[in-house]
């Protein structure tokens, strides 16, 4: 039988795998299902290739798979749950890398043979700018959530026009590249270009919306893959890149949806900068506060507790404790559940990841929409290191910067406790009228020094 | 290189797979979009399959075996770390008692 016909062959099942692979994510029950059919479709893939008659020498190729191995594993087990975000952010980068250079490389080869304007050269550029756009500002995009850049938006003067100016460049000169073959040596500038453009994509983004940002660059990392696919003729890349691209954007979209503000909004608005509203006015109001001595009666004698998690449970690496005083008072009699809105944390439902870590059952884990109705009915609403997501500006101050942005409704419990360092601003630098209100009561603390506290002080009671 | 026949064919195969996708993905729990992201990555390191070809090929330069070896290398890391990390995360999601 013709090698080829069996190589297509390895492509067409691991194309079914990979789709049944996103089909058994629809529920945690066979999710674990899912990974394996990917693991298999990856593994029939590759073994596919290497039949191939053009693949000839393999050493290169072996060496290469230990060495990405012995970098994966150690990876994959040492990470923890807290940097999923970054390892993420990262991983992006990696395989955008990997999209580009494949590109540069058959550029390189295809160039003195293909007619200019061609299909392929097309697919290339199109591989090539996204490959490398995405690389860079997955890197960016890293640097910021590990907090080795700083996470707040950098911005400068013209900044909007130079973003133009530098993606005109990068088009035309793909463009040169396509049509003028005796353009080469623009080769170089091109990639410069789609690098340099990827860095200026990111850098006026702020931690805060990394969640949307990270979903847009699993979507471009997935339309690379979707173009390489169209300039090697292969389908298998052309389905998994249409897959991961639709995944990212709809991602991206919910996480917009989330936060009320639009695709551009978020690339080009330098959030998390300005803080908007009436300032300054609010500063002398006076707050209340209590001890978590004080606060233990309160939770061990209510009814219904909802736990609201915020990044800053992530920053003080909360969660387990956070998760104990689920147990304690759950033990108690007392019903908890916890409100998880998707933009809280650094990627959509970071919360639930690092709950689930902590042996929080998921269907303790409730979506904003299906926690709001049942707000008031609480008996205490929980804030742990969350901020804007539970802001009533945001419903009613049309003049506020998170205007119209969908928020759990933790005023409308009878009880608020804030578990909270400072009165600082959070991370979009706007005043939260909940702090003020007179059923709300401040926690003054760490998040994780305070979950402790108040799991002692209810073994105490 | 293609014919233009052959093209549209794969113009075909994108369309077909983008809405495949919207509909697959539109019915993940919410719960597990995180595990997902991390599951496309992985998935999407399927690009080793040009890599492996560009760094294996009959007549590869040294400068395509640099760049495929750094590509097949890039794209492991994430086949592998993808997976296993996808793994891990959904190991942890369990339902009250299991």
């Amino acid at each position: 039988m013709d090698i080829e016909f069996i190589v297509q062959g390895t492509y067409l099942v691991a194309s079914a795998l990979f789709i049944l692979a996103l089909l058994w994510m629809s529920s945690p029950k066979t999710s674990r299902r899912g990974v394996r059919a990917g693991e298999i479709g990856m593994l029939l893939a590759v073994a596919g290739t290497l039949l191939r008659h053009d693949v000839v020498s393999y050493d290169l190729i072996l060496i290469a798979m230990l060495l990405g191995s012995a970098v994966g594993v150690p990876m994959a087990y040492l990470m923890p749950m807290t940097a999923i975000p970054q390892r993420t952010a990262i991983s992006h980068a990696f395989g955008a890398l990997a999209v580009g250079l494949i590109g540069a490389a058959e550029y390189y080869k295809l160039a003195p043979i293909l007619a200019p304007g061609s299909f392929v050269l097309w697919a290339l550029m199109f591989e090539m700018l996204l490959g490398f756009l995405t690389c860079t500002a997955s890197v960016i995009a890293f640097a910021k959530l590990q907090e080795i850049m700083p996470t707040r938006p950098i911005m400068f003067t013209g900044q909007r026009a130079v973003n133009v100016l530098i993606f005109a460049a990068a088009l035309v000169s793909a463009g040169m590249l396509i049509f003028v073959p005796a353009s080469s040596q623009l080769f170089p500038v091109f990639i410069g270009l789609s690098l340099l453009f990827g860095v200026l994509l990111v850098i006026p983004i702020g931690g805060a919306d990394m969640p949307t940002v990270i979903a847009l660059l699993n979507s471009y990392a997935g339309l690379a893959a979707s173009a390489m696919g169209f300039a090697l003729d292969n389908k298998l890349l052309i389905i998994v890149g249409a897959l991961d691209g639709t995944s990212g954007f709809i991602l991206a979209m919910i996480m917009c949806k989330a936060m009320n503000r639009s695709f551009s909004n978020v690339l080009f608005g330098g959030f998390g900068q300005l803080a908007t509203g009436p300032a300054g006015q609010a500063e002398e109001r006076p707050v209340h506060s209590m001890t978590a001595e004080e606060a233990a009666p309160i939770l061990e004698l209510a009814g219904s507790v909802v736990i609201i998690p915020g990044y800053g449970m992530a920053v003080a690496q909360a969660q387990h404790r956070v998760a104990e005083l689920y147990e304690h008072l759950e033990e108690k009699g007392v019903d908890v559940k916890f409100a998880i809105h998707p933009v809280a944390g650094r990627m959509p439902w970071h919360m639930n990841v690092l709950l689930a870590e902590a042996d929080v059952p998921y269907d303790k884990l409730v979506e904003l929409e299906d926690i709001n109705p049942e707000m008031p009915q609480t008996d205490v609403a929980l804030v742990i290191g969350a901020n804007d997501t539970v802001n009533p500006a945001a419903r009613d101050d049309p003049t506020s910067a998170i205007a119209g942005m969908p928020i759990i409704e933790a005023d409308r419990a009878r009880t608020v406790m804030v578990v909270k360092r400072s009165m600082s601003a959070g991370f979009a630098g706007i005043d939260n009228p909940i702090y003020f209100n007179e059923n709300t009561q401040m926690l003054f603390g760490d998040a994780k020094k305070m979950a402790e506290q108040l799991v002692k002080d209810l073994q105490e009671l | 290189m293609h014919q233009a026949s052959a093209t549209t064919d794969l113009l075909f195969v994108f369309m077909l797979a983008a809405f495949l996708g919207f509909q697959l993905i539109k019915r993940v729990s919410p719960l597990l979009h995180s595990p997902l992201m991390s599951l496309t990555n992985a998935i999407a390191a399927v690009v080793v399959v040009g890599a492996i070809t560009i760094t294996g090929e009959a007549g590869a330069t040294p400068l395509a075996k640099t760049l495929g070896f750094i590509a097949v290398t890039a794209a492991t890391i994430n086949a592998v770390s993808g997976f296993l990390i996808t793994d891990r995360m959904l190991k942890m999601f369990r339902k009250k008692g299991d």
